[in-house]
């Protein structure tokens, strides 16, 4: 066995990689419960691929076919409906995993100094992602995944002197059409996973290049041993390898409850809308995008302005981009950070749920007075932050982890 | 303060909820049970016999239903497939359930095309079929002479009026903003079909029971694979748990 691996050795960096990356990567010995979410969205990612391969093997992306391809994959094709499911359930599963990612980097201050390129490159998964769910909701060629699409397109229409073009650009047609599901499964099935391949290994990169931040957000690096390895960390494998194993059970736990039982999420995760062949004619009576992104989707109908509303949902996601520098304080962990700061971002959290919620009712005066008030609070977040996080009442941070 | 302020916020939404959800008529539950092949059977035999000769199944196979349901082919053959394919032949056994009728004959026959039913119980529900099936109403102003109070003004005749009769709509009088309105109070049996209530309600729930299997075949399949699933993570989470207890004893 180790003259096979010295062989390899000779010619790649195969026991390099490893120790770099996982025997010999030091992680601090404190993660707690929001250090799963990192690699359960990796775990996440590999099912969405594997599962993705195969529908891949029996789906037809042609508007005549393209409906009926998927209830035969449900009927016809050995355990299709299971490789089906599971394809569907993770898509919510991935935004679940990565919006607790995301507040976990929140909560610690992970993107500071000097992670700010991890953030950036997540912050450019994330993109994708959302790109990448948009597009595979097409695929179904349901009522829902037609007139959402219908929807989303359009918004580009706001744009000033082009829009209209780049609709059709878009589109590569003057409605939704066979071309638009074509190009759609192209991206959804080539383009987008490489883009996100690409991200993730970028964002791995840089983590190990500057090593994991942890709940005290104290730098373990600063305390070493003879050896030079942090007194506060551990190497990654096998501490966090088997830790992670528990993890990724209790979460197959919770995939298999929904997988197996509420595969459809009482119309949350497959819309019944969506069991109804897309039809050009009837539109749907209520067209709500799927949970995941109806924060957005209540902050673009809170404004009364087809463009700025645009512009406002663009904003919520870019402002987030700038996380690393909108907040000022010097203190990375929520723990030891001001009472403004824990109830900013609680404020935060509570927004972006209670605008997600907004965008599945029916519109009325009150939903969008809610939304334009939850709205505001949403930015206010970023423009709070960034005016009280310079000269902020921080309690002292201890040396080691605690 | 603040939590306050956002219960009294969460509060000022709760009566719009409410509004939405009371927009609709309402639905009685449909007392189905989709492990109950026998039902899921009945239901087959009274589809292919009320609703199979315009409305199309498209997605399934005939012999599917067979297996699901412990159907021989000759049973198969004797009690669900009465059709011939372009050539004269019997259908096959393994043919995706379609009709013959056309969307443009439908068109001029109904006013629409007549909808595909493998997957109306996930797009509607088996609460909404289940009431939709008993609500039908004599309505002169209506072509077939028929409306319903869950889909008004509906194409579709009361295909079923055989079994259940013909019923007719008993109205009231309610005041709306100062305004005298006649609404639908409820049904009543104006004509006895072959059928008592009871027994039409069972019929309809056996239809309906079929319909659910319908729209997912695999249901019973994919609900006992999910018990095991289960069983088996939660050894795997205590063989997971203990390693990592092993592991860790020398963390300090």
């Amino acid at each position: 066995m180790s003259k096979i691996i010295g062989w390899v050795d000779d010619r790649f960096p195969l026991m390099k990689m490893w120790n770099e990356h996982l025997a010999e990567y030091y992680a601090p010995k404190n993660f707690n419960f929001w250090y799963f979410f990192g690699s359960l969205a990796l775990l996440v990612l590999v099912i969405q691929i594997v599962s993705g391969i195969f529908l891949v093997m029996h789906y037809k992306p042609d508007a005549e076919l393209a409906f009926a391809s998927v209830e035969y994959i449900m009927r016809d094709v050995p355990y299709g409906w299971l490789i089906r499911y599971i394809h569907s359930t993770g898509a919510t599963a991935f935004f679940i995993v990565v919006y607790l990612h995301m507040l976990r980097g929140l909560m610690y201050g992970s993107y500071k100094k000097p992670r700010e390129l991890i953030w950036l490159f997540g912050m450019f998964i994330y993109l994708a992602l959302m790109a990448e769910a948009f597009m595979g909701y097409l695929l179904p060629w349901g009522q829902m995944s037609y007139w959402g699409a219908q929807v989303i397109i359009s918004l580009f229409g706001a744009i000033p002197v082009i829009g209209d073009d780049l609709t059709l650009w878009i589109r590569g047609d003057f409605v939704i059409s066979d071309a638009t599901l074509n190009r759609f499964f192209s991206l959804h099935v080539i383009a987008l996973p490489l883009v996100l391949l690409f991200l993730v290994v970028a964002h791995i990169l840089a983590l190990h290049e500057v090593g994991s931040n942890n709940p005290d957000g104290v730098d373990i690096k600063a305390n070493k041993d003879e050896k030079g390895i942090p007194l506060d960390g551990i190497p990654f494998h096998p501490y966090y390898t088997v830790k992670d194993i528990v993890g990724v059970v209790v979460f197959l736990f919770f995939f298999a409850t929904v997988l197996f039982f509420f595969p459809d999420g009482g119309g949350y995760l497959l819309e019944h809308a969506n069991f109804v062949a897309s039809d050009p004619l009837k539109t749907p009576e209520h067209i709500a995008p799927v949970w995941y992104f109806t924060p957005f989707y209540a902050i673009l109908r809170a404004v009364p302005d087809k463009l700025l509303g645009v512009g406002a949902m663009g904003a919520a996601i870019v402002l987030l981009f700038f996380m690393p520098w909108l907040d000022r304080c010097k203190v990375r962990s929520i723990r030891y950070r001001s009472k403004i700061y824990k109830i900013n971002l609680a404020m935060f959290i509570v927004s972006f749920v209670v605008l997600g919620w907004l965008a599945m009712q029916h519109v009325t005066p009150t939903i969008t007075l809610l939304s334009q008030v939850f709205s505001l609070l949403y930015f206010a977040f970023f423009i709070v932050l960034f005016f009280t996080s310079k000269n902020e009442e921080t309690k002292p941070v201890p040396d080691r982890v605690t | 303060m603040m939590k306050r302020k956002i219960l009294t916020l969460l509060l000022a939404v709760l009566p719009t909820f409410s509004y939405a959800a009371g927009g609709g008529v309402h639905l009685d539950s449909a007392p189905i049970d989709i492990s109950d092949m026998e039902s899921v059977k009945r239901g087959a035999n009274h589809f292919v016999d009320y609703c199979f000769s315009c409305h199309s199944a498209s997605y399934m196979r005939f012999n599917r239903i067979a297996r699901d349901t412990g159907m021989s082919d000759g049973e198969l053959r004797e009690n669900l497939i009465f059709t011939t394919n372009e050539k004269g032949e019997p259908t096959k056994l393994g043919s995706l359930m379609e009709v013959a009728m056309t969307d443009a004959y439908a068109k001029e026959a109904f006013g629409t095309a007549v909808p595909d039913l493998t997957l109306t119980a996930r797009a509607r529900g088996a609460d909404w079929l289940y009431t939709y099936l008993r609500t039908f109403y004599a309505d002169p102003y209506r072509p077939t002479g028929m409306n319903n109070l869950v889909f008004p003004d509906v194409s579709m005749p009361n295909v079923l009026s055989s079994l259940q009769g013909i019923q007719k709509a008993v109205y009231k009088t309610e005041t709306r903003q100062g305004v005298d309105v006649e609404t639908i109070d409820h049904l009543e049996l104006a004509q006895a079909g072959s059928m008592t209530t009871e027994e039409f309600d069972v019929f309809v729930a056996d239809l309906v029971n079929f319909m659910v299997y319908l729209a997912e075949p695999v249901q019973n399949e994919r609900r006992s694979l999910g018990i095991k699933v289960l069983i088996f993570l939660v050894i795997f989470f205590v063989v997971a748990y203990l390693l990592k207890k092993e592991y860790w004893k020398d963390v300090h």
